[in-house]
């Protein structure tokens, strides 16, 4: 296939059809809205199901339906309406059944802005809804990352029969970039063991997340635990810029990873050694990567469109043998890539680094001093 | 020897839709008729092996077990999005929802409205006892004006709670319904008349005539706080004139099949 200018929305929806989508339900919210419209044309073209439901809570719970007969399925929102999501979250984990979502990140909290952000970071890799369970996060940083993740999210769901969450923002959803759709693939229904799509000469089949006896909701604790071990084990992704010979690591996933590269080539011109760690699967987390380049390196730098909510997640994973530094903008600003280089050329220049205060809460001095100049 | 083949004279078994599970509803409480209705809709029609029901939140959340046919559990008041989520990707099963007063009408109601409203091509069973049963004795949003509930200990004041719901009158002005009654439980009279009322929504169903409601006023003698018989004789007295029975609606092509 050719390359092509696609907006990052589009190129998502057109994704999803050639990885075999086979329903889409959902509700209009900026800034994901194309991906529905694109849908919305292109379904009924195809013969496949697309419904513009009645709200997020609707769209979610038809996936849920879906999903349920073994259908390829998704739904995309932008954060107020993955809030009201969650409850369809929470019942397809504990049913144990496929599906994508998308969340086009936007300001928050409440109805925030249109702008944006990865406020929604712990939402989706910490939880949302109620009970424990994990879905599988995927952080995008181009257009062309969009449309390879949406394939493999329907893989992964149905491999491990769980949700895939594509975990975007307002700013890769809505530019244009140079990119590669893939082949068109054949639709493929499997007649899954699990599935409720009639009882045809077999035994019925029930779906549900209910397990009114302690016992087998305990059991089903563990088969959702051990399960989540298998993806913890095979599908940590991320990407390494620079990192070989690097003092310094910059970490940021999606846009902000996107915009610390600019910033760390920046660096890279100006001599200093600094490399860039993207996390790709936001969850399973890339824990052990992490773990071996803080042994590594001199500091870490985070960089994050949210108030240090991956942070936290370094921080585990350092254990405080390096210095762990923080830098943000908040409420859909993105940070050009000149902030992050000013945060890379301070720590070179810093001789000992304040390990005594929460990174957080030194980057919110930092950035108040700086604003009150 | 005892001969335990079954008897040449045989008129009344268990239909082949309903599992052999002793079901977990109160004594005297209606649930149990309307299942029987269903399932034996069901084997009439021969479509057991097509069907996909999806039970509720409320005293009916494990209908699954009960039905001997595929069956998803939704969320509380969303079957009717699961449903058309199952429906959309599977138009020619037999795809339906078992619901109560309290999550077809009070916290299912965008749910409920919107999927009569794209004329979904859905069965919707709605089991209407005025009560939250499951939750032990609660003001329903078709609890009566005056009726004692757990949540209403003085009796349903409309001032502060408001008036009940009619949910059959309420879905019969959408474009998109193809069959709208309310039919009761209370005696077999009026049993006969909602399994033939049931066997119709399947039909209109099966036709692809949109969206199809059956509203069974049940009783619910143990959150009533009164015997099954007089359960019975309340429905009758008290339901019926706030909740008249008839059909609301029936559409012209429908109308026209014979079964």
């Amino acid at each position: 296939m050719a390359r092509e200018l696609l907006k990052g929305n589009v190129a998502m929806a057109e994704a999803a059809v050639r990885a075999g989508l086979e329903a889409y339900f959902g509700y209009p919210i900026t800034p994901q809205t194309e991906v529905l419209e694109h849908l919305s044309a292109r379904m009924p073209e195809l013969g496949r199901t697309f419904v513009q439901a009645e709200s997020e809570l609707a769209a979610v719970n038809m996936v849920y339906g879906a999903a349920c007969t073994g259908t390829r399925v998704m739904s995309s929102s932008s954060s107020p309406g993955i809030s009201l999501m969650q409850e369809g979250i929470s019942y397809m984990a504990g049913t144990e059944v496929p599906a994508v979502l998308v969340n086009v990140m936007r300001g928050g909290p409440g109805l925030g802005n249109i702008a944006p952000s990865q406020s929604d970071y712990n939402q989706a890799v910490h939880g949302g809804g109620h009970g424990d369970y994990n879905l599988i996060v995927l952080a995008p940083s181009t257009v062309q990352e969009s449309i390879d993740l949406m394939v493999l999210a329907f893989d992964l769901a149905e491999k491990y029969r769980m949700i895939t969450m594509i975990l975007t923002d307002g700013s890769i959803g809505q530019m244009m970039e140079p990119a590669e759709l893939p082949e068109m693939r054949p639709v493929v229904r499997k007649d899954w063991d699990w599935a409720t799509n009639g009882a045809i000469g077999r035994e019925r089949h029930i779906l549900s997340s209910i397990y009114i006896n302690p016992p087998l909701e305990e059991e089903t604790n563990l088969r959702l635990m051990r399960t989540w071990q298998k993806v913890q084990a095979n599908e940590v992704r991320y990407k390494g810029y620079y990192l070989d010979d690097a003092e310094f690591v910059v970490i940021g996933f999606g846009t902000s990873g996107r915009v610390a590269l600019s910033a760390v080539r920046a660096a890279r011109a100006m001599g200093i050694k600094v490399g860039l760690f993207r996390p790709i699967s936001l969850n399973p987390f890339p824990y052990a990567i992490i773990d071996e380049l803080a042994d590594k390196a001199t500091a870490f730098l985070v960089v994050e469109m949210n108030t240090g909510q991956m942070l936290e997640d370094i921080r585990l994973t350092v254990r405080g043998r390096i210095p762990v530094e923080f830098y943000a903008r908040l409420g859909g600003i993105v940070p050009f890539p000149d902030e992050v280089l000013s945060e890379i050329q301070r720590m070179a220049a810093t001789k000992k680094f304040d390990t005594g205060s929460h990174p957080r809460d030194a980057w919110l001095e930092r950035f108040t001093a700086q604003s009150e100049r | 020897m005892t001969n335990l083949a079954i008897p040449e004279n045989m008129v009344y078994s268990r239909p082949e839709s309903l599992t052999p599970i002793h079901n977990h509803y109160c004594p005297g409480c209606t649930h149990g008729v309307a299942h029987r209705l269903i399932a034996e809709v069901l084997d009439e029609m021969n479509i057991r092996e097509r069907a996909i029901g999806v039970a509720p939140v409320g005293c009916s959340v494990f209908a699954y077990n009960y039905f001997n046919c595929d069956f998803v559990e939704a969320a509380h008041g969303r079957a009717p999005a699961m449903a058309t989520g199952i429906k959309r990707v599977l138009p020619d099963r037999a795809v339906f929802t078992y619901q109560g007063d309290g999550d077809l009408a009070s916290i299912g109601m965008a749910e409920i409205m919107h999927s009569a409203a794209r004329g979904e091509n859905i069965t919707v069973i709605f089991i209407n006892n005025a009560i939250y049963g499951m939750t032990g004795g609660q003001m329903a949003p078709t609890t009566l004006p005056g009726q004692k509930t757990t949540s209403s200990p003085n009796g349903r004041d409309v001032e502060v709670a408001g008036y009940p719901l009619r949910m059959a009158e309420i879905l019969s002005n959408m474009d998109g319904a193809g069959y709208i009654v309310r039919r009761s439980l209370h005696d077999p009279k009026n049993i006969r008349l909602a399994k033939k009322a049931i066997r119709t929504a399947f039909e209109a169903q099966m036709h692809g005539l949109g969206f199809s409601m059956v509203e069974l006023l049940s009783t619910c003698p143990t959150n009533w706080g009164i015997t099954p018989i007089e359960a019975l004789t309340w429905l009758e007295d008290h339901m019926i004139p706030a909740y008249p029975l008839g059909d609301y609606k029936i559409s012209e092509h429908l109308a026209a099949i014979k079964f």
